[in-house]
């Protein structure tokens, strides 16, 4: 059983991942935003009950879907607005942007445009940790469309043999891009790739997050213990599209109904519930987290819009440490 | 008691990685075979005895993921050093090398730089065909954000290597294969050679010749035979394209107004073609010629000695070339 501290935690980060995401997409519309997004809504559990068994000096790798990873980790939504916002006070800058965001202070080794960029990232950082012997673990969150790529093959195999204190987990979420995960990837759980190489695998139902930290914190354990990588497989749902252009049937993939229909069992309605039910908690307890958040989301915007843009020169500067 | 001592290129690499080795803790080597086997061209011998197989480690076939490992730990403050066997095979580290190490930096507004160091061979020579004997580093020296260095010398090959470790950026260090048998003078104690500066091997005032690796042999081959014809041949070596010493080529073109630029690369598309080009632009009024330039022929590399040498830049082709440029006095 999770304290109330944890619970709080949990359901904060979560509902600070959904609404950032969906005021995010509000100002995208209103032509704030340059470039793409692309949203982490419904995935909330997953990030969270990742992050919740994390140390703050253990890494993560993230993906070009990172928002929901970066906020889970403790990152802050003012930094990452204005990154998004491409303002010179965003966590890059204004050179990063949405898919390259990073907050290295809180071991979040970024967001990453290159589906599969994280396996050897990750990897690396978890051999860094092994070598040094200061007890940290890597985590590199990734997609099922990403579990195609090489990378993760020759990742997991030299994590596997070198015993690297990494976590690799999958987040199926149904679809990579446009194609459903069915229709691209060998009729097998995900799971079977990380047994291929010899890694504890396990599969979990992504959208409760308390099943999530459950199976995070063995993994986080046995790193820790030095016995080695893990993999989870995390099964969770995307609601939005595959970015924010994405919207209804125009890419022939999905009917709106399916959407609708798995909205039911959407992460954070399901966590109040258990929250209710399970702990006690009564409905206000909940909707003040709820408002805590939508200060700090309205506060977060607001940073982004008032900030100024970076100057020109700083086109040429850190091409070069 | 001398100062210095005559050593091959192998061996002055080898002793500059065990130097490295043993001075900063945050150092370790990974790559294919380099650990018990100490390498295939014995670069790496004796070092994971000295070392351990933890400084020191035996990879699987893997250059993505050990690239793309030295990308994470170098980010998370340690100093890898990645060995990739041979050039060619630097194809399957693109992502890692190009899309990740070399924008970091960058594109997390400047949280964390990635100091690693990825050694590689180019050069053929030795039968090995297409696939074993490229020269492709002009494709990392298109790349903001990576540093490329072509050492000529056992000298600039160990200097240039402590300098490349202790760089917070990612550095793709070249050996010409066909190098790590030539001896040269090292100095005993410790030194560097800093980036960005090229080396004049020959001083002359007829004509520069701008050569890398081990083109600089080739140059400095034919320069003693152009010197038997009256024609007195300056050699710049820029030991590293990336940052390019362009300050030392422009002098040295304003000062013989003539200039040939041989690089074992492809010819087209290639490192010759870029420093032609800023020749011709920075060097145009004192120019007697147009610049020209040698590099590998554009076919893939054949087996066959008598085919493979017909492609690779050689003594006789850059004494014609020279020639070439003082009209029909010769």
């Amino acid at each position: 059983m999770l304290d109330r501290s944890q619970l709080t935690e949990m359901y904060y980060r979560m509902k600070l991942i959904r609404r950032f995401e969906e005021e995010a997409e509000e100002q995208y519309k209103r032509g704030n935003l340059p470039g793409f997004i692309h949203f982490y809504i419904g995935q909330e559990a997953s990030a969270v009950g990742i992050c919740s068994a994390l140390r703050k000096d253990d890494y993560i790798t993230s993906t070009h879907r990172g928002h929901g990873h970066l906020i889970a980790k403790g990152g802050r939504v003012d930094l990452l607005m204005a990154e998004l916002a491409g303002r010179v006070t965003g966590y890059c800058r204004g050179k990063g942007g949405t898919m390259h965001a990073a907050d290295v202070s809180l071991g979040i080794l970024g967001a990453n445009g290159i589906v599969g960029g994280g396996h050897g990232i990750a990897t690396g950082a978890g051999l860094a940790a092994k070598k040094r012997g200061s007890g940290q673990v890597a985590v590199c969150f990734f997609g099922d469309g990403a579990a195609n790529e090489g990378s993760l093959a020759e990742a997991m195999n030299m994590a596997s043999i070198w015993k690297i204190p990494v976590i690799y987990v999958c987040e199926v979420n149904g679809f990579g891009e446009y194609s459903r995960t069915e229709e691209v990837s060998a009729p097998a759980p995900f799971t079977a790739r990380g047994e291929a190489f010899a890694i504890p695998s396990t599969e979990v139902d992504g959208n409760d997050v308390q099943a999530v930290y459950k199976v995070a914190s063995e993994a986080v354990r046995r790193a820790r213990a030095g016995e080695g990588p893990s993999f989870i497989q995390s099964n969770t749902y995307r609601l939005r599209g595959h970015h924010v252009g994405d919207v209804g049937e125009l890419r022939k993939y999905r009917k709106n109904s399916e959407i609708e229909e798995r909205w039911k069992g959407e992460p954070i309605g399901r966590f109040r519930q258990n929250l209710i039910e399970q702990y006690g908690w009564n409905d206000a307890e909940v909707d003040a987290i709820d408002q805590r958040v939508e200060d700090e989301i309205a506060a977060a915007v607001k940073f982004a819009l008032e900030s100024p843009l970076p100057d020109a020169k700083e086109a040429w500067d850190h091409v070069y440490a | 008691m001398s100062t210095s001592r005559e050593i091959t290129y192998a061996e002055a690499v080898r002793d500059g990685l065990g130097e490295i080795l043993a001075s900063d803790a945050s150092t370790f080597l990974i790559g294919e075979d380099i650990g018990r086997a100490g390498g295939v061209f014995n670069l790496f011998t004796g070092l994971q005895e000295e070392f351990g197989p933890d400084r020191v480690m035996d990879s699987p076939i893997s250059e993505a993921g050990i690239a793309g490992l030295g990308v994470g730990a170098a980010m998370a403050g340690m100093r890898p050093i990645v060995d990739i066997m041979f050039g060619d095979f630097i194809t399957l580290a693109m992502d890692q090398i190009v899309n990740q190490a070399a924008k970091m930096y960058y594109m997390t507004g400047g949280q964390v730089s990635v100091p690693l160091l990825i050694h590689t061979t180019l050069g053929a020579g030795r039968s090995s065909a297409a696939q074993h004997s490229q020269s492709l580093h002009a494709w990392l020296c298109h790349i903001p954000g990576v540093k490329v260095v072509l050492p000529s010398t056992p000298y600039d090959a160990k200097g240039l290597l402590k300098t490349a470790v202790k760089d917070a950026n990612p550095v793709i260090f070249y050996d010409d294969k066909m190098m790590y048998g030539m001896k040269g003078a090292v100095p005993n104690d410790d030194y560097s050679i800093p980036f960005g500066v090229a080396d004049i091997k020959r001083a002359g005032t007829d004509v520069t010749v701008v050569a890398t690796s081990s083109m600089v042999q080739v140059a400095l081959k034919a320069a003693d035979t152009l010197a038997k014809e009256g024609i007195s041949v300056e050699v710049v070596d820029p030991r590293t394209l990336k940052p390019l010493d362009l300050d030392t080529i422009i002098a040295s073109v304003k000062k013989t107004s003539r200039a040939v630029v041989i690089d074992e690369g492809y010819f087209s598309y290639g490192v010759t073609g870029e420093i032609a080009s800023q020749i011709s632009d920075l060097a145009f009024d004192y120019l007697d010629a147009p610049v020209k330039r040698i590099g590998a022929e554009d076919v893939p590399v054949p087996l066959a000695p008598v085919l493979e040498f017909s492609t690779i830049p050689d003594e006789k082709r850059l004494v014609e070339t020279v020639k070439g440029l003082f009209g029909r006095r010769y």
